[in-house]
């Protein structure tokens, strides 16, 4: 049996613990797993609660519509503007969860590789005018065992797709058995000419390592698995750490600032704790984990008179080149009941249309995978065409015959990186603890746009070749909500032009590590987890070793 | 299957006049109930909500499922704002009503084909957009919420409320599943 979390090894903030690690997600899990299993002690601030899986629950309501186990608009507000040159105004725009596993515990599940053309598509494509597109200073060769350890070390399911990257192990679990959606996603990619292969996900076809299989309760997109067959942080990581008896997770401490000493090095952060009384955990070094909005919020707001323009920021670009990748739906009703509301997700897609190919006249490219999306609320709310009756007889009837055999094709792309496109301090607004609050400027790159469109009409075209009674969407616009938050604080080689190295290392402060979604120089295909996964378990291996060296 | 259908049908005719009982039951223990609303107000509310989502084919509607009791305990709690928005809509409709059929207490006292014609006056506001969306969250939120009694807003979509299910599925996974 794996071990559950058993939360046991104390530190006192006074303890100079050997790395304070702030956010429990996809990549401090990872981090702390591998930091504590090396022997050095850590604490992992985590600013939501901690939650045991008996508290877990299908609440649409709650989730999506009240704030439960997210970042709380009414205590966390934030602003949004489109463009540098507006007034934000005050809007839920970036949603990431917030408890320990972070929004890790409740992802969807989907784990994708990038591809080696991925890692140098800038110089590749000779570069995109106008935009921040840049090499990686990695290539997918060096990460590969990374991808290789994330998989088996949490436990994914799938098989290889006719253009996967090469591997150098195969899937430790095999596919999740296929869903309706996914009979009819390979039927319409089928009679197109195109290549569906099994979608692959984090979540366990069979026991693995001590963990049951998938139950199939339906219940995967942003909720939290009550049987730990999502192969999450919180599952599969924090019990390791905290199996070492090194490494403390404290739930509802909200990280303020990152503290530096004269001599330029961090000495620890500050935090509120549950009581909002002001705490510090010192530290030898310490990892940022935060996820990309609050990750470069904490750089900013730790702004000093050595570091003025916010904490690691010599270069500036901390909080810019924000990137959300873009996710469009087109929906269809088929005439014999599917049932999407069991099991995961999705089980099937397409990524025939993964590269960018300069012959479409735009940058981009992305997945499309067969999936449910759609919960009772949302469902009643928004799951019929537009012409579909609102209320009375006829939405009743439509409700309940339209449930069970409605599907949607989830098309996922990239977002190009821009400058304008930026995580900042807003000047007015404070959350409920005085800090300054996240100011997000975000508008879609053209193309970023012209991608979701060309993949939402073949996605239309599977559809209809799926048999479809019927098919539709809504258009493609600019987007106003955010889950994946990549790329503001960009790894590269050249200090000048980018926030870590590529270790992870801040290049500003010897002792500072920033490993999540703001590491991203490039946006992947709309499923960066896997990605965020391998970086972790590689700068967290890398970083051990600088510990031992004595190179921190 | 020809006998299986007769009895169905037979059968439906039973479900809903039970329906219409539990309806009638449900409603009025709803409305004796109320925090928020006032007993007049809840009538009116209850109606609503039936005309929004009703029971049809045998499955119960809004009503049934007791979406007022959401309502109410959301208007008694985080929704409060909203307080005034329901009063004012809620005389608004009694009016119309009043307007249309000379001597009705008011909307709730308006058969379901009177109601249908009031509400398609009053479908664009802001009163009938919120009054909407409560209904079906009242229906299909979880039972914790206070509406969706019993899951019945689940079962008019057909979901089926269990913790694990075994593939296939659906209809068109049956064959890939059976293989395996």
């Amino acid at each position: 049996m794996a071990p559950q979390s058993r939360p046991s090894t104390r530190f006192r903030p006074s303890d100079v613990v050997d790395f304070v690690i702030v956010g429990s997600g996809a990549a401090g899990g990872i981090i702390a797993k591998e930091l504590s299993t090396a022997g050095h002690t850590v604490v992992v601030l985590e600013q939501g609660p901690r939650l045991s899986e008996r508290q877990f629950d299908h609440d649409e309501f709650g989730t999506f519509m009240r704030g439960h186990n997210i970042n709380d608009p009414a205590t966390q507000p934030h602003t949004f503007r489109p463009t540098p040159q507006e007034t934000a105004q005050r809007r839920q725009v970036l949603v990431y969860g917030r408890l320990v596993g972070g929004s890790n515990a409740h992802f969807t599940g989907n784990f994708w590789r990038m591809r080696p053309s991925d890692f140098n598509e800038a110089s590749r494509l000779g570069g995109v005018p106008g935009t921040g597109l840049v090499d990686w200073p990695l290539s997918y060769e060096e990460l590969e065992p990374y991808y290789t350890k994330a998989e088996w070390e949490l436990g994914v399911s799938g098989e290889p797709g006719p253009f996967d990257p090469p591997r150098s192990r195969p899937y430790p679990m095999p596919p999740l058995p296929v869903k309706s959606s996914g009979v009819l996603l390979e039927r319409g990619a089928r009679a197109l000419g195109l290549h569906p292969q099994p979608s692959q996900m984090a979540i366990n076809s069979r026991t693995y390592n001590g963990r049951p299989a998938c139950q199939h309760c339906g219940f995967c997109l942003i909720f939290m698995c009550e049987f730990r067959a999502k192969s999450t942080s919180m599952a599969v990581m924090l019990p390791l750490a905290e199996a070492t008896g090194r490494c403390e997770i404290r739930p509802d401490s909200y990280v303020a600032q990152v503290e530096v000493g004269r001599d330029g090095r961090a000495t620890g952060v500050t935090y509120f704790d549950a009581q909002k009384r002001m705490q510090r955990q010192r530290a030898k070094a310490v990892v940022l984990c935060a996820n990309g909005s609050e990750t470069p919020r904490l750089l900013l707001n730790s702004a000093s008179a050595r570091f003025p323009q916010g904490l690691a920021n010599s270069s500036g670009v901390v909080g810019k080149y924000l990137m959300f990748n873009t996710y469009f739906e087109v929906s269809a009703q088929f005439e014999q009941p599917l049932n999407e509301y069991k099991s995961v997700q999705n089980t099937r897609m397409v990524l025939d249309f993964y590269e960018t190919d300069p012959k479409r006249g735009f940058y981009g490219g992305g997945g499309i995978d067969a999936r449910f999306g759609k919960y009772p609320i949302t469902f009643a709310l928004e799951g019929l065409p537009r012409n579909a009756p609102t209320w009375g007889e006829g939405f009743a009837r439509e409700l309940a015959r339209q449930f069970p055999r409605t599907m949607a094709f989830g098309c996922h792309g990239t977002s190009l990186p821009l400058e304008t496109n930026s995580i900042t301090l807003d000047p007015a607004l404070k959350d409920a603890w005085g800090l300054p609050c996240i100011r997000t400027t975000y508008r879609d790159h053209p193309d970023d746009l012209k991608n979701a469109a060309f993949l939402g009409g073949h996605a239309t075209e599977m559809a209809h070749a799926a048999g479809a009674l019927a098919v539709w969407a809504a258009p493609v616009v600019a987007q106003t909500l955010a889950v994946h938050l990549l790329g503001t604080c960009r790894m590269g080689n050249d200090p000048r032009t980018s926030v870590v190295d590529r270790y992870h290392r801040a290049h500003d402060v010897r002792n500072l590590f920033i490993c999540d979604g703001s590491s991203m120089v490039t946006s992947s295909r709309g499923q960066p987890t896997e990605t965020i996964s391998a970086l972790a378990f590689r700068a967290g291996e890398h970083i051990a070793e600088f510990a031992k060296r004595g190179e921190i | 299957m020809a006998a299986g259908a007769a009895w169905a049908a037979a059968d439906l005719i039973e479900i809903e006049d039970a329906l219409a009982f539990a309806s009638q039951q449900t409603s009025a223990n709803l409305v004796a109930q109320t925090r928020a609303l006032t007993p007049a107000q809840a009538e009116v509310v209850s109606a609503l909500t039936s005309r929004i989502l009703p029971a049809v084919d045998g499955r119960p509607g809004a009503r049934e499922a007791g979406a007022l009791a959401f309502i109410d305990r959301a208007l008694a709690t985080f929704n409060a704002a909203q307080r005034p928005l329901y009063t004012q809509g809620i005389a608004d409709l009694n009016r119309r009503a009043q307007a249309r059929v000379t001597r009705v207490t008011g909307f709730a006292a308006l058969t379901s084909g009177q109601q249908d014609e009031v509400i398609r006056e009053i479908e664009a506001t802001p009163f009938f957009q919120a009054v909407r969306l409560d209904t079906i969250v009242g229906t299909f939120a979880l039972p914790s919420w206070g509406g969706n009694r019993d899951y019945m807003g689940w079962h008019l979509l057909g979901l089926e409320h269990q913790m694990a299910f075994q593939a296939p599925f659906g209809y068109y996974d049956a064959d890939a599943n059976r293989r395996n």
